[in-house]
């Protein structure tokens, strides 16, 4: 049983598939980063994801083309993510339970548009797998990393740059300041709210990438609920990686390559109970917060809303 | 002692309630924008909800029924909510406490209902307590945040269901039979909770009105209540007054769990009469355990206004079904309907901060504002 696992193709097939499940948690999580950098927490993520992944599979099955999906659900993802700078900057919502609210519209309005507008599970052709030249004839390596679809490819780019527009540039320093110190950032003439705005927009627009990444590159279909808590898990993670990019990829593979081996498990038919494989991720992501958490701190002013003392 | 001031107070205090109350409104008038877009009249639809929920004795019966499980979580995130502990787990906690439940009637069969019942509720409750307990030990000992474990423990607990219904608890008839749906044997109808009218309303109801009340007490006139209070305000204050705020935590999340685990051992005993999964938690639980926190912000985590807020929400649920009945609006539109009350009630609650921000600084100002109070001492004061 166990030798069938160590195969050297299961392993190969593991470990690219791994890499495939990594790209929903990437986009989603490194948006939040960024959200959660400047302090706030948006834990409406999973459902910007739902209507991301709707907009972009109704566009891409209406006109058939995958682009068109992408912007649509890119436009979308900026639209909520507009929504919730406006209800935590403005408005100084509690940001755990707006949060919900957002969720919750998200799920609800998906699957409303999903029922009025197709009604019946559809599927489109994805994004296609671009081999990459010379690097994906490498046996092995190639193919686990250099033979996945042009959003996979996107997920990892944003990775590095992610951890550059946060380290090494004046906007990372100002999303880092007011997530520390929002007091002192604005006696310095910082936006509060435009950075805010700023990074929460982003994040919406991750959001509905990573929504459109399961509906037309990963899974391509669209049905209710889609994403079953995918990102609740992604603002896990963002805790997991100690809110650095490179921590968040650690954890995002992690997590994914646990996922990964949950299904191959089942695929070789070895006797453990489905449902329980389905548990190991969360029940390592719990332990994982357990030994992390413990050891970093999150950025001083998370889900504190800011207003300008007299 | 008729200070204009405390008037003032008290309209205040008025406005204050009502809020939430606009903000629905807001919320339901953009509901009626998207009725609109869905080619169904906001009025007609409107109106087939509040009949769906009020129009007969069976409508209101289902009303109270469908609000029972939301007052039970409500009630546990007014403790863990007011403990300073946000508590998304409501959702994992009724699923465990509906198999606790589920496990001590299908196990005891011919044992006496007096017995059985009160043990079943206890089981539900132990079993949600453990699964608030485990995110409040890893908030207080391990500092683990408390949303993302307890959002983790609702995913944990769904596999856990689904894996006792594949084939441990499954029930022997689907066993046999070629569909394999995942549900147990129905519980023997001796251990069903008394129907009080004869509608589906069942006894659970008053048990969830009666323990709001014991919250209620238990919160505002026991020192256990007035210590969790305490931590929720001020953990640091409560530090220095010699309060194990770390031991409060985790109580404040364990009984938040158990209060939703006995609204699932009520779910069971009350209207399924057995456990059964769809995959998710919501084919068992309708979404009660977030809808139960939106009803408990809803009446501003007390437990006796978390009573009407239950109900007006089971009223929007039943009515979600009428309306989809007879107009063909998908119940979705609820589902995100309920997310815009969610989202326009946290919002709304910049009004009432402002003003209660204003009142300290006016309390503040006050004694220069009347000269002769200045130079007194506290205790000095004449009428």
């Amino acid at each position: 049983m166990i030798t069938e696992l160590l195969s050297l193709n299961v392993l190969i097939g593991i470990a690219t598939s791994g890499i495939r499940l990594a790209t929903p948690y990437l986009y989603a999580a490194i948006g939040e980063t960024f959200g959660q950098r400047s302090g706030v927490l948006n834990l409406g993520v999973d459902g910007m994801m739902l209507l991301g992944a709707y907009a972009g599979f109704y566009v891409a099955f209406t006109t058939g083309n995958l682009w068109f999906g992408l912007l649509a659900a890119i436009i979308v993802g900026a639209v909520m993510g507009l929504a919730m700078a406006f209800i935590s900057v403005n408005l100084q919502a509690e940001q755990g339970i707006s949060g919900i609210g957002i969720y919750l519209f998200g799920l609800g309005m998906s699957d409303l548009l999903f029922q009025k507008t197709l009604g019946t599970v559809e599927t489109v052709k994805g994004f296609r797998s671009i081999s990459v030249p010379y690097l994906s004839d490498i046996p092995i390596i190639g193919e686990i990393f250099f033979q996945h679809n042009i959003l996979v490819y996107g997920a990892f780019a944003l990775v590095p740059l992610a951890w550059f527009v946060l380290n090494k540039t004046t906007l990372g320093l100002k999303i880092r300041a007011v997530g520390e110190n929002t007091q002192a950032a604005d006696s310095l003439g910082v936006s509060v709210s435009g950075v805010r705005y700023f990074t929460l927009t982003l994040g919406g627009i991750l959001s509905g990438i990573a929504g459109a990444s399961l509906s037309i590159a990963l899974l391509n279909v669209f049905q209710v609920n889609l994403t079953n808590g995918l990102g609740f898990i992604a603002v896990a993670l963002v805790y997991f990686g100690s809110w650095r990019p490179g921590g968040v990829l650690f954890g995002s593979l992690i997590f994914s390559l646990v996922n990964a081996l949950q299904v191959w498990v089942q695929v070789l038919g070895i006797d453990i109970p489905s449902d329980i494989a389905v548990m190991m991720p969360y029940v390592l992501t719990i332990l994982v917060l357990v030994f992390t958490v413990q050891r970093t701190r999150p950025p001083s002013a998370l889900t504190k809303p800011f207003e300008r003392g007299e | 002692m008729q200070n204009p001031l405390l008037k003032k107070l008290d309209f205040e205090k008025i406005v204050d309630a009502l809020l939430p109350v606009l903000a629905t409104f807001a919320a339901l008038a953009v509901g009626a924008v998207m009725l609109v877009l869905l080619g169904a009249n906001p009025l007609q639809a409107y109106a087939a909800m509040v009949e769906g929920a009020f129009g007969s004795t069976n409508s209101l019966a289902d009303t109270i029924v469908r609000a029972t499980p939301l007052l039970m979580v409500g009630l546990g995130i007014c403790i863990s909510f007011r403990g300073g502990v946000i508590n998304i787990g409501g959702e994992g906690q009724l699923v465990m406490g509906a198999i606790g439940a589920t496990v001590v009637g299908l196990w005891l069969p011919e044992v006496p209902a007096f017995f059985v019942v009160p043990l079943a509720m206890l089981a539900g409750f132990l079993a949600g307590a453990i699964w608030g307990g485990i995110p409040g030990a890893l908030k207080a000992y391990f500092n683990v945040n408390e949303i993302l474990s307890t959002i983790m423990m609702n995913a944990i607990a769904v596999q856990f269901m689904n894996y006792l219904l594949r084939d441990p608890l499954l029930d022997p008839d689907q066993f046999n039979a070629a569909s394999k749906i995942p549900q147990t044997a129905r519980l023997v109808q001796a251990f069903d909770l008394p129907r009080l009218v004869p509608t589906r309303l069942h006894l659970g109801a008053g048990i969830a009105v009666v323990l709001a009340i014991l919250v209620y007490l238990f919160l505002w006139r026991t020192s256990i209540g007035y210590r969790i209070r305490a931590v929720g305000l001020n953990p640091d204050a409560s530090r220095y007054a010699g309060i194990d705020v770390k031991r409060y935590i985790v109580l404040s999340l364990l009984l938040s769990g158990a209060f939703a685990g006995l609204g699932g051992a009520i779910q069971i005993l009350g209207v399924h009469h057995r456990m059964f999964t769809d995959g998710s938690a919501m084919g068992f639980t309708g979404s009660a355990g977030f809808n139960g926190i939106v009803a408990a912000l809803f009446g501003k985590l007390h437990p006796i206004g978390t009573i009407p807020a239950s109900f007006l929400f089971g009223a929007l649920l039943v009515g979600a079904n009428k309306l989809q009945r007879v107009m063909q609006v998908p119940s979705a539109f609820i589902i995100a309907l309920n997310g815009l009350v969610v989202v326009f009630v946290v919002s709304s609650e910049i009004w009432s901060r402002r003003r209660s921000r204003r009142r300290m600084s006016m309390s503040e100002t006050l004694p220069e504002l009347d000269g002769s109070n200045k130079l007194k001492k506290p205790g000095e004061t004449q009428i």
